[in-house]
């Protein structure tokens, strides 16, 4: 799960991370506002949305009076904002970070991930702060610098100290830097991270380390657990279908083709996508309806499908375990029968059931395209969309 | 031979009491898995299915000296039973639960660390040596016993691979679900080399996905040490950036574990990779083919 950079400079703040002073801002007067009860002659106005990139983009500006604070919130609020990590549909800036100016020395970079390879939580750091990390692996990998956390006694002060050094924080803020990494180890495990990037993490001539920029990302399987992030969620940086399949425990991700998709399990979902693009195909989604799932949640799934505008027809494709083929055929029966099902309709079962499942739906009198394997299916439904 | 799991390997389900424990312990038991007893903290003293349930798993394991464990406990509840499992000196425990905390897997992880046991999963659908056993959610009546392994990240992927084999009368020496999460217990090199090392398995079916790197380094590993044929897939060709398809590890980030990538990767180190996920089993068997190996796979049934 993302949260906007304000909040999660917020969760960083509570486990002492340093960030500037700042607040967030819904429109221009509450922006002023802000920027009165900061104080200063310096402030810097940045667009919230969930993407990187907004610098590039126009969505972070330098106010040098209350006037330009105004000015500036106006032209943000409700501005398009396209950056590389939006798509070229782009994301509305509903929400204003306003914060203090800082003197600025240099700029590093500083992030904690869960590193696969070595199945633990890595700390990385580079001088490089400001560019794309990916950038930097790619160009000068030797910049980049990690430090491996034993999970039994978490991140030592050696090993801050030690990253510190190698990406040359200055020698007099050395200690500020390495408090600063401790507490970001600590926010990162305390509130069950996937990823706390701080891009770029700054010096400053009065001699503070701080984050500059937060991009924080929170694993979903925890959730339970983080009550008070899951408060956070935006909905409106969200899929609307997406927030409905949610809601049911469906997976679904939409996507800009035509062919709705609904699939058992996860590898199959993304196989059953491949297929139809091998097929010359374009998948309108991935939608996992997962292994325990009952008529009722096939039923959303199938509704929530045929939402999108775009579907001009719907590959049902199942490989029935733990799930079943005939409650399979059941969701789609109701389904079909609660929404008028006014486009082709492709069902490949196979699994526990099948022979069950398969009579249901011939029985159902809807108008089932019946598909012997996956092949035959994506074939089927790429020639009825066309 | 086989891979983990055979005849003799003696299994305790952990979450026995539960809706999902139970029903597929009754579906290992009706498989035939030498299903022993099961464990839920509370329940101890009390019989499910005819079997002994335990309040701890070292409880168990000293009154029926069951070898491997299965978990179906609740993912907030799931590292702690798998870190107990681990603690009773199982050789196997195989977690089916989904949705673990990641940073909960790294602690089981560093907790595995020096142990005896083989964790396989989370989030994974277990592992089966055909007739004689069946830990996890796969429907077993798809399998046929015979001589090709496979290991895979991805559950209903499998099935799918193994019915095509099945279908074409090629039997199977143990399938492998390893699980989708990015921190878990056995990688594909594990199994591989146990693959490499097992007289009963002639070739081996690898599916991966998107995310990470474990495909790649399998890829490394294939190349230097495996003498049986190799066939891949990798699924999440189209799948777009940045978008967790599903598995909590199917995510290209930072443009690394893109398929191309991984495509490129096996066919370099001498996999034969599969165009689609149909033609899995056309893929090997159109490799034996050319190898002059088919018949030698072939179960007459």
């Amino acid at each position: 799960m993302n949260v906007h950079e304000y909040q999660g400079k917020e969760v960083l703040k509570k486990f002492g991370v340093q960030v500037p002073n700042g607040y967030v801002a819904f429109n221009a007067d509450e922006a002023v506002q802000a920027a009165q009860s900061l104080g200063g002659n310096l402030w810097v106005v940045k667009a919230q949305i969930h993407a990187g990139g907004r610098g590039k983009a126009g969505g972070v500006k330098l106010a040098k009076s209350l006037d330009e604070v105004r000015e500036f919130a106006n032209e943000l609020i409700g501005k398009v904002l396209v950056t590389h990590q939006t798509g070229p549909e782009g994301k509305e800036v509903k929400r204003l970070l306003i914060e203090e100016g800082c003197p600025i020395e240099k700029e590093y970079y500083i992030g904690v991930v869960i590193d696969r390879s070595s199945n633990s939580v890595v700390l990385m750091g580079s001088e490089e702060g400001g560019t794309e990390i990916e950038e930097v692996a790619e160009k000068t990998p030797e910049k980049i610098f990690k430090e491996v956390v034993d999970p039994a006694v978490g991140l030592l002060p050696f090993q801050a100290n030690r990253l510190a050094n190698r990406i040359n924080i200055p020698k007099d803020k050395i200690r500020e830097a390495v408090k600063f990494m401790l507490a970001l180890y600590k926010a990162f495990v305390e509130k069950d991270c996937a990823l706390a990037e701080i891009n770029p993490l700054v010096t400053t001539t009065d001699g503070r380390v701080m984050a500059l920029d937060a991009k924080l990302n929170f694993d979903s399987n925890a959730l339970y657990r983080q009550k008070d992030i899951v408060a956070l969620r935006d909905l409106d940086e969200e899929d609307a279908k997406e927030i409905e399949a949610s809601k049911y425990d469906l997976s679904y991700i939409a996507l800009d083709g035509n062919i709705g998709c609904m699939v058992n399990g996860a590898g199959l979902a993304m196989a059953t996508m491949d297929i139809i693009k091998h097929y010359n195909g374009d998948p309108a989604n991935f939608l996992d309806v997962g292994g325990g799932a009952t008529a009722e949640k096939v039923t959303e799934a199938f509704k929530i499908i045929l939402s999108d505008e775009k579907v001009k027809g719907i590959f049902v494709n199942i490989f029935g375990g733990i799930m079943k083929c005939d409650v399979i055929a059941d969701g789609v029966i109701q389904a079909a029968k609660q929404v008028e099902l006014d486009r082709p309709l492709v069902v490949r079962l196979e699994g526990t059931n099948v022979e069950l499942g398969k009579k249901m739906l011939n029985e159902s009198g809807l108008a089932i395209v019946a598909a012997d394997s996956m092949a035959d299916g994506a074939q089927k439904i790429v020639e009825l969309v066309k | 031979m086989s891979i983990f799991v055979n005849k003799d390997t003696k299994v305790i389900t952990q979450g026995i009491t539960g809706a999902v424990g139970l029903f597929h312990t009754q579906q290992a038991l009706s498989y035939g898995t030498q299903v022993v007893g099961g464990v839920t903290p509370g329940k101890g003293g009390t019989t499910v299915e005819g079997l002994p349930v335990f309040n701890t798993v070292v409880d168990a394991v000293e009154a029926t000296g069951a070898t491997a464990s299965v978990i179906y406990v609740a993912a907030p509840f799931a590292a702690d039973a798998i870190m107990e499992a681990i603690d009773a000196e199982l050789d196997l425990v195989v977690c089916i639960t989904e949705g673990i905390p990641v940073l909960d897997m790294v602690k089981v992880r560093r907790y595995l660390e020096g142990k005896k046991t083989r964790l396989i999963g989370p989030n994974c659908p277990g592992v089966i040596t055909p007739d004689e056993c069946k830990i996890g959610i796969m429907p077993g009546y798809i399998h046929k016993k015979g001589h090709v392994g496979i290991v895979s990240r991805s559950g209903t992927l499998t099935y799918e691979a193994v019915h095509q084999l099945s279908t074409r009368g090629i039997g199977q020496s143990t399938a492998v679900g390893i699980g989708g999460d990015p921190v878990n217990g056995t990688n594909f090199i594990d199994v591989l080399e146990a693959f490499e090392n097992d007289p009963e398995t002639k070739a081996v079916i690898m599916i991966g996905e998107i995310g990470g790197t474990a495909e790649e380094e399998a890829a490394e590993w294939i190349k230097a040490n495996m003498t049986k044929p190799v066939v891949g897939f990798i699924g999440g060709q189209t799948a777009p950036p940045g978008k967790r398809m599903g598995h909590a590890g199917a995510i290209i980030s930072g443009g690394k574990g893109t398929a191309a990538e991984k495509i490129a990767t096996l066919e370099r180190c001498g996999v034969s990779v599969a165009s689609t996920p149909a033609v899995i089993g056309e893929t090997l068997v159109n490799l034996l083919e050319a190898k002059g190996l088919l018949d030698e796979f072939v179960v007459k049934s």
